[in-house]
């Protein structure tokens, strides 16, 4: 895993025997820490069995969770769907000869990487109360994924320039010695290296968007996974373990989609039919450095990776 | 156009001052939180890398809105841990966000000192050790010094996305500026004058912090 040799040389029998008494060490101060939370949880009576079987019945799941799931994998795919195809237009913009495109293209990225995707969710929630006739119920779902698709089309923007920009060079270069356009070049040859080269990169961007999705639940009223929270725990009483179990629920879907994203980097570096690099997404959430120098690193392998 | 911004009615500047303050004081927590992390996620004790590694995959792939409603719901409400207030609902907000900011953000911090440490080549250390030079000057004058620059870049990212995180603080009611967004889209019949108030303040707290660390970053930067 990580080259611990930069740090430590190969331990030898005095390192080994300190290496062993601070795990000795460590393992005690873990165990003292589990004990505190066993019994603060203990003496609250969060532990009591009536408080953690509703999630063996199915009436829990079936009433609450699941359909929350499925809302909160809905925004979270339509965002996707919907801020891709913008993405690409926005980086693809940014990257044009001329000036009157691609300064209002880094215009728009830069200003909505730099604002808060909450602030994104209540303008667009008031916007389509105000100026639209949305149905009063559907209108927290159109305002997450609206908010999801503004900010998240600039982040993907800046994976799709970056992945252009990552190509040699010479591919653009021979691609206008045999007489292609520059759109030919752009659609024919730059597009699909970069689409294999920046595809780790945009599933590891889901992650980030099912995570946002919670705000929508929290501030505004969609019924999605963390707002079941509220629902399961104000009906059985709850609340530790509803949190809990819902967590583990985000943890292993976000789990699922952060492999396959490694997995498929994987794949495509090994493969023989891209140039080798790859794209790595930085996955903060953190994407949204206001602009500045902060592209997310092609190929160098050292963004951090889940 | 703006004569709705009623400043003695709408806090305008103590919003963002909040946000302002709820960001430095996670920033410092997770700052020292993240190194601890990361500590122990590079240390040759298998346990305590395997502790980081859980702490790390568990955290981050929670989103930060359950982290900072189970700070408040589950740790102040059911188990009455109330962070040194007694209960008093100002501070306790407050703490018990950077509480949860801390405990999210310090996963990316750890993440990023480690791919620091991780940049430097095991050839720098080991013609270190060649040279004679024991485990602490290593660290001190080799290691280090290397990977604090290319950290600054990764650092900065993160320094800004919690910027922009805090206002999920809104969430348990601590009163900063999406909390007053909300409040000033309510009340009054103004919504793109008053967005663009907000959006303007994230840019002028966001951007020069981006074009400053971006320089630094450029600056200090290892050229290899």
């Amino acid at each position: 895993m990580t080259n611990l040799s930069v740090l430590y040389d190969a331990p030898g029998p005095r390192a080994r025997r300190r290496n062993t008494l601070l795990a000795v060490l460590f393992v005690a101060l873990l165990a003292l820490g589990a004990w505190w939370v066993w019994r603060a949880l203990d003496e609250n009576g969060e532990l009591e069995s009536a408080k953690w079987t509703p999630f063996v019945n199915s009436q829990a799941w079936t009433t609450y969770i699941l359909p929350g799931l499925q809302a909160t994998l809905t925004a979270a795919a339509l965002a996707m769907v919907i801020a891709l195809p913008l993405g690409a237009i926005l980086g693809i913009g940014r990257l044009s000869d001329h000036w009157w495109i691609s300064k209002p293209c880094s215009v728009i990225v830069e200003f909505f990487r730099a604002i808060p995707v909450l602030l994104l969710m209540l303008f667009a929630n008031e916007a389509y109360a105000l100026w639209t006739n949305v149905d009063r119920a559907d209108r927290p779902m159109y305002a997450v994924v609206t908010g999801l698709v503004l900010y998240n089309a600039s982040v993907l923007a800046e994976v799709v320039k970056a992945g252009i920009l990552s190509l040699p060079r010479g591919q653009r270069d021979a691609a206008q010695a045999i007489g292609m356009r520059k759109s030919q070049t752009m659609g024919y040859v730059l597009l699909p290296q970069a689409v294999t080269v920046m595809l780790p990169a945009i599933v590891s961007q889901l992650v980030v968007i099912v995570k946002d999705t919670a705000l929508g639940g929290a501030l505004l009223g969609y019924s999605e996974l963390m707002r079941s929270v509220g629902l399961v725990s104000a009906n059985y009483g709850n609340i530790i373990a509803s949190f809990i179990v819902v967590a583990l629920i985000y943890i292993l879907v976000n789990f699922l989609i952060t492999s396959f994203a490694s997995w498929l980097e994987g794949k495509l570096r090994r493969g023989k039919r891209s140039t080798g690099k790859v794209l790595t997404a930085d996955p903060a959430g953190a994407t949204a450095a206001a602009g500045v120098g902060a592209a997310p690193a092609a190929g160098t392998g050292d963004a951090p990776k889940p | 156009m703006f004569e709705f911004l009623d400043l003695e009615r709408y806090d305008l500047f103590g919003a963002f001052w909040v946000t302002v303050q709820l960001t430095f004081y996670s920033a410092l927590g997770s700052l020292i939180w993240g190194t601890v992390l990361a500590a122990m996620r590079v240390s040759p004790v298998p346990i305590m890398r395997a502790f980081g590694t859980a702490y790390v995959h568990l955290f981050r792939n929670t989103p930060l809105t359950l982290i900072i409603l189970a700070c408040s719901q589950g740790l102040y409400f059911t188990l009455q841990f109330d962070m040194g207030t007694g209960g008093d609902p100002e501070p306790l907000g407050f703490r018990l966000a950077v509480l949860g900011f801390v405990a999210y953000t310090a996963t990316f911090v750890c993440e990023a000192l480690r791919s620091g440490i991780n940049t430097v080549p095991v050839g720098q250390a080991e013609a270190a050790r060649a040279l004679g030079l024991n485990f602490s000057q290593v660290l001190r004058l080799i290691v280090l010094p290397q990977a604090f620059r290319s950290v600054v870049a990764p650092l900065a990212n993160v320094l800004i996305a919690l910027t922009k995180n805090t206002t999920i603080a809104s969430a348990i009611g601590v009163a900063e500026a999406a909390a007053l967004m909300k409040v000033m889209i309510e009340n009054e019949a103004q919504l793109l004058p008053i967005a663009a108030i907000f959006a303007f303040g994230f840019i002028v707290l966001v951007l020069p912090m981006g074009l400053f660390l971006g320089w630094l970053s450029k600056r200090v930067a290892v050229k290899r």
